[in-house]
């Protein structure tokens, strides 16, 4: 991990503000923030780890166990709201037995709550990695899911 | 630009210096206008809201804590509309922090370390918190005359942090104030108390919920001394509640000298408190002067000078021992015989003296000093 | 290279493409139009030409706004109009080249509008479209039009000439220009940005910095990402021409993560800036130095409010901080700062282009000019609309939108995102500006515009907007930490049928604290969802608190499904699609549903053949049912 981190932490020595990007790229890199990394990356930029943990845990985007294999995103913007957003939740809820935030016991799914995707006119929709799946209904979630598995 | 302002704060005609702040000039207009966050020693942080004033020609109610105190301002700080605003917040701030007694209907009845037998459970009342009547929530509450919260208190059920040395850790306390996240990383440059998470799940905390002594700490307890509320709590004499009387004395651990304030109750040494107003510490502290001075009061300390005689210590005079030690330097030789090795404990002026007469007096260089206390 | 030369080269490529003969395909494949399929039927498109071998340009635009029809295609061939084709799927885009491109069928039935010279019978101009008509776009002047990726394309269309000619002026100059626009910062609070410039302009310190706020959080709002994606450079040449007034020389744009198309595209185009000049040192000959640098944000909806956008840029936690001071003076790193968003800006660069008068043409007094939005939620024509301000709000919903989807009532159209409000039946009259939209208690905000219907509970709607603003609050003071989690626990309570007397009474007081003591915009404006509902729909809270009812059949603790028993088929279609197994029955039995087991989610309600239409969704009432299946025919 630390030959990893040192080809993302090289390219912002002495970039001011960089300690957002640094995150990012840590985490598009091993898909999370492990405790090695916040320790690695706290060093480079020396400053605390608390405060880096701080700033890592205010920002939505940024994960701190491994993610599952697909990235499954429900949207909760306004208009899917009104469209039914919160049942396409809760059928994902119930179906993968996982709350937004966490990750399937077998690693398949990590699932999150996503205020608007912008697609505000396909909705709801979700948002399986990088693909969107519009004008979702209960039954078409389990037919999405059973696709992954 | 003009180095003085002149402002009106509550009808009284008050003349600050340029840079201080609305909060500073009521301050000196001898005004109280309470305030949670805000602490001298820390930039504002404009957080607890409670600092709200009403200032003419600005919109809203900005914070007197934040705001520059300018030329011809028009403040007011407690007309009846900003006192139920201040009502209204502290009624938030409440719901994150236990609070039955400080609304309590027999409030007036109750003296400050009577124990309640009816009306607040067990585990809410005051009396039963090491901060009891040193709590800054206490007093606001108290100013703002609360007597009903309407919102229901919700506990964070939090363990309390004891896993480290000196002080304990419950966050069931913290209203989020940001004192001890500020005096981290402001005054000590160390930041291992920063905010962790956001909204409603944001507490001062360590990088994955660590241990202090985990997370680089030093232990010097600034973050104890600024808390307002039970949240930060020396664990020793935390049970001592009010101080009979306070001594403000040197630390006798080394030579900067820092001032100290010790609480004293039944003559022992309850609290340590870093003098805010005095060089060279301005209300610092390290680890051995604010937690370290308990030794004062251990049964094996030496208080007298002693001087073996057949195998055994017996007490002895000052002037008994220094003439044994004078007469028999004398006995050894110059520059081979004598090793000197002093305090940290000394001052700067004694430990100069030390090498004096070592390299003066003995002609030796072999000067140690033992720094590493 | 000067303005001239870049004109120059550009006008000349464009007219070898125009002359080349070649038919053009554009196709509209911003994010809204990916998820509709536009992908797919690009990929067939090309496959289909190099099938066929035939030669034409495929180029990737922006959104025209027509969300609801997407994906939308346009066929340019040589002296024929433009023809724009909507719903294309990979099927359609199989025929329309077969058809069109070889045969010169344009497909009149398939046809959405024409533009340009020349008519087709059968198919209206384009912009005669109910949903277009009333639109006047500036920001928008290019997207759907232009290729993003292809600077050429914005500078023919009278790209960066607003630029060349604000470097004429005197700073001094183009902020009297700006105010002469009347143009007011369009990211929800309306400050009038030729003041703010000015402001910045004659504060001290260097050097200054200019951020471009692309941090698009209101859910329901699209806008910024819409501009980003399909006309990059018209936010940029806003950024020049802001740099320039104020005197900035170092610029950033806070864009947020999750837009990877609009960074991608703000990526290429200020690439093409440096190779044109049209970045860095001494721009187009000029004296004028700016750089600009680009800032993904990582999912903190509060980064949107000034001082908190640049504590993030700085590295920290997103959590504002009071004003004074104001950016003008201290802002990033210190240092004077002045932040736009991406609306303002593209309407910047149109200003210097086409002059503050003929922008202050548009509009109402006070509010002057256009404004985009996104129009979403019950409405049947949803997209992304830029109308002139004090249009009737009723224009917008009826004539663009065409008004509620399935005929069902209007009840309220939600403005402002999580800082606006919902306004009722009685002010669909209302003019579309600052000032009256604020009078009633809601605000234009970004420029989300949520219609709700019948079926919408207003109760839900606060509730929905509540847990938003809740979820996103840094935390940093009481009023918003606290606050909007206690009213949100007030109204979940409410639509869980627990509400009780006074807790109207008790939103409203709590609501005027949160108001009144925030830190910071955010917590300033939460309640207005929860006030606005209050005041014109009381109700409906009403029903919730006194009844346990929610009339509008929303909030699932005070709904029941059942399943009728006349009219009941026992056809198994609910049983076998009930996710939880709540429905009791067999062949010949009429199903009962399980109340216990039952989630609510509706899906039998979906699936029930409408001529049986056995399923009921009731509030406050009880239908007698049997407990257990009874044989089909033994009810009568």
């Amino acid at each position: 991990m630390r030959e990893q981190l040192r080809e993302v932490l090289a390219p912002f020595k002495g970039e001011r503000g960089a300690v957002i990007p640094i995150l990012q790229k840590a985490q598009d890199e091993l898909g999370y923030l492990p405790e090695e990394a916040i320790k690695e990356i706290a060093r480079f930029l020396r400053t605390s780890e608390s405060e880096l943990y701080g700033i890592a845990t205010f920002y939505a985007q940024f994960r701190f166990t491994s993610p599952g294999e697909h990235a499954l995103k429900v949207c909760l913007g306004t208009a899917c709201h009104v469209r039914g957003g919160a049942r396409i939740l809760d059928t994902v809820e119930r179906e993968l037995e996982v709350e937004p935030g966490e990750t399937t016991s077998d690693y398949k799914f990590s699932l999150e709550r996503v205020a608007c995707f912008g697609c505000c006119a396909l909705a709801p929709v979700i948002v399986v990695d990088k693909t969107v799946y519009s004008k979702m209904t209960p039954s078409k979630v389990t037919q999405v899911l059973d696709s992954y598995r | 630009m003009m180095d003085i302002a002149k402002l009106t704060i509550d009808g009284k005609e008050v003349e600050v210096e340029r840079g201080a702040t609305v909060l500073d000039a009521a301050a000196k207009a001898d005004i109280y206008i309470p305030t949670l966050c805000y602490h001298p020693d820390l930039t504002p942080f404009g957080a607890c809201r409670l600092c709200l004033v009403e200032i003419e020609n600005m919109r809203g109610f900005p914070p007197s804590c934040t705001t520059p105190a300018t030329d011809g301002m028009v403040v007011r700080t407690s007309t009846e509309q900003l006192q139920g605003l201040r009502q209204g917040i502290m009624q938030f701030i409440l719901t994150e922090h236990p609070h039955p007694c400080l609304t309590c209907h027999r409030l007036e009845h109750c003296k400050p370390f009577d124990i309640c037998l009816r009306h607040v459970a067990v585990t809410e009342r005051c009396v039963l918190c090491p901060k009891n009547e040193r709590c800054e929530l206490q007093q606001v509450a108290r100013y703002l005359k609360l007597s009903e919260i309407t919102l229901p208190y919700e506990s964070r059920e939090l363990p309390i942090e004891r896993g480290d040395p000196f002080f304990d850790r419950d966050y069931n306390l913290c209203i989020l104030c940001g004192r001890c996240v500020r005096i981290c990383q402001e005054v000590r440059g160390l930041g291992v108390i920063a905010f962790t998470f956001r909204g409603h799940q944001a507490l001062p905390g360590t990088a994955f919920g660590r241990s202090l002594k985990d997370s680089d700490c030093h232990f010097c307890g600034a973050c104890v001394d600024v808390c307002p509320t039970g949240a930060l709590i020396e664990r020793a004499g935390r049970w001592y509640t009010l101080p009979e009387r306070e001594v403000v004395t040197t630390c006798p651990y080394c030579g900067v000298g820092c001032q100290l304030k010790l609480e004293i109750k039944d003559e022992r040494i309850i609290r340590v408190i870093p003098q805010r107003d005095n060089s060279p510490n301005w209300g610092q502290a390290c680890v051995k002067g604010k937690f370290g001075l308990d030794f004062v009061h251990s049964p094996e300390r030496l208080t007298s000078p002693l001087i073996k005689e057949n195998g055994q210590f017996r007490e002895a005079t000052w002037d008994e021992a220094m003439d044994i030690v004078t007469g028999k330097l004398s006995q050894y030789q110059r520059g081979t015989e004598f090793a000197a090795i002093s305090s940290a404990k000394g001052t700067n002026e004694e430990n100069y003296l030390v090498q004096k007469l070592a390299r003066a007096v003995m002609g030796t260089n072999h000067i140690d000093h033992c720094a590493r206390l | 290279m000067t303005f001239a030369e870049i004109r120059e080269r550009a006008v000349a490529e464009w007219e070898v493409m125009e002359r080349s003969g070649k038919p053009r395909i554009l196709v509209g494949a911003a994010t809204c139009g990916r998820s509709a399929g536009a992908l797919d039927v690009l990929q067939t498109i090309n496959a289909e030409l190099a099938k066929r071998n035939l030669d034409a340009t495929v180029i990737q635009v922006g959104c025209i706004g027509l969300c609801y029809i997407e994906p939308i295609v346009e066929i340019a061939k040589p002296d024929r109009p433009r023809i724009f084709y909507s719903g294309v799927n990979a099927d359609i885009a199989v025929q329309l080249i077969e058809d069109y491109l070889v045969n010169d069928n344009p497909r009149p039935d398939l046809a959405l509008g024409a533009l340009g010279e020349g008519s087709l019978d059968g198919v209206p101009q384009l912009f005669d479209l109910p949903m277009l008509q009333p639109q006047v776009r500036v920001t928008l002047r290019n997207c759907g039009f232009i290729d993003p990726e292809d600077t050429n394309h914005y500078v023919v269309r009278g790209g960066y000439s607003g630029l060349a000619r604000a470097l004429q002026m005197t700073p001094e100059q183009v902020i009297e220009e700006m105010k002469k626009s009347g143009l007011r910062g369009r990211g929800g609070a309306g400050f009038p940005t030729g003041t703010k410039w000015e402001f910045c302009h004659r504060a001290v310190g260097t050097p200054k910095y200019l951020i471009c706020n692309a941090d698009e959080g209101d859910p329901g709002a699209f806008m910024d990402r819409s501009v980003l994606e399909g006309d990059p450079h018209a936010v940029l040449e806003g950024m020049l021409i802001a740099a320039y007034a104020i005197g900035a020389s170092e610029g950033y744009i806070y864009c947020r993560a999750e837009y990877p198309l609009a960074l991608e595209r703000l990526d290429i185009a200020l690439r093409q800036m440096k190779e044109l000049g049209l970045l860095g040192d001494n721009i187009l000959g000029s004296d004028f130095s700016f750089h600009i640098k680009v800032k993904e944000g990582a999912g903190a909806f509060v980064c949107g409010e000034e001082t908190a956008l640049m504590a993030s840029i700085e590295g920290k936690r997103g959590m504002p901080r009071p004003r004074p001071p104001f950016p003008a003076q201290s802002g990033l790193w210190g240092k004077p700062t002045n932040i736009n968003n991406v609306e303002t800006l593209a309407n910047v660069s149109a200003i210097l282009e086409r002059g503050g008068d003929w922008y202050a043409g548009y509009g109402t007094e006070k509010s002057k000019g256009t404004k985009t939005f996104a129009l979403a939620g019950k409405v049947t024509r949803t997209g992304l609309i830029e109308v002139p301000m004090g249009i009737p709000l009723r224009q917008i919903i009826y004539d663009i939108g065409g008004g509620i989807v399935g005929d069902k009532a209007f009840k309220a159209v939600q403005t402002g995102g999580p800082s606006g409000g919902c306004l009722a039946t009685d002010l669909l009259d209302i003019s579309v500006d600052y000032e009256s939209l604020t009078a009633a208690g809601s605000i234009m905000g970004s420029g989300g515009m949520i219609v709700l219907d019948e079926e919408s509970c207003v109760v839900d709607v606060a509730r929905y907007f509540l847990d938003f603003t809740q979820k996103e609050s840094c935390g940093k003071c009481v009023p918003c930490r606290v606050g909007t989690k206690q009213m949100l626990d007030i109204l979940t309570r409410i639509t869980r049928g627990q509400g009780q007397p006074g807790d109207m009474d008790l939103l409203l007081s709590l609501g005027q604290t949160v108001n009144q003591g925030s830190l910071c915009a955010l917590g300033g404006t939460a309640p207005n969802p929860v006030l606005t509902t209050i005041r014109y729909f009381r109700h409906e809270y009403e029903a919730h608190i006194n009844q346990k009812r929610c009339p509008a059949l929303v909030c699932l603790d005070l709904i029941t499904f059942y399943i009728l028993p006349d009219k009941c088929q026992a056809c198994m279609i609910c049983q076998r699609s009930c996710p939880v197994d709540a429905i009791k029955g067999g062949k010949k039995l009429i199903h009962v549903i399980d109340q216990s087991k039952c989630v609510k989610c509706a899906t039998c309600y979906e699936v029930c053949p409408e001529r049986f239409s056995a399923i009921v969704k009731v509030s406050g009432e009880t239908i007698e049912v049997p407990e257990e299946p009874i044989p089909l025919g033994a009810e009568e």
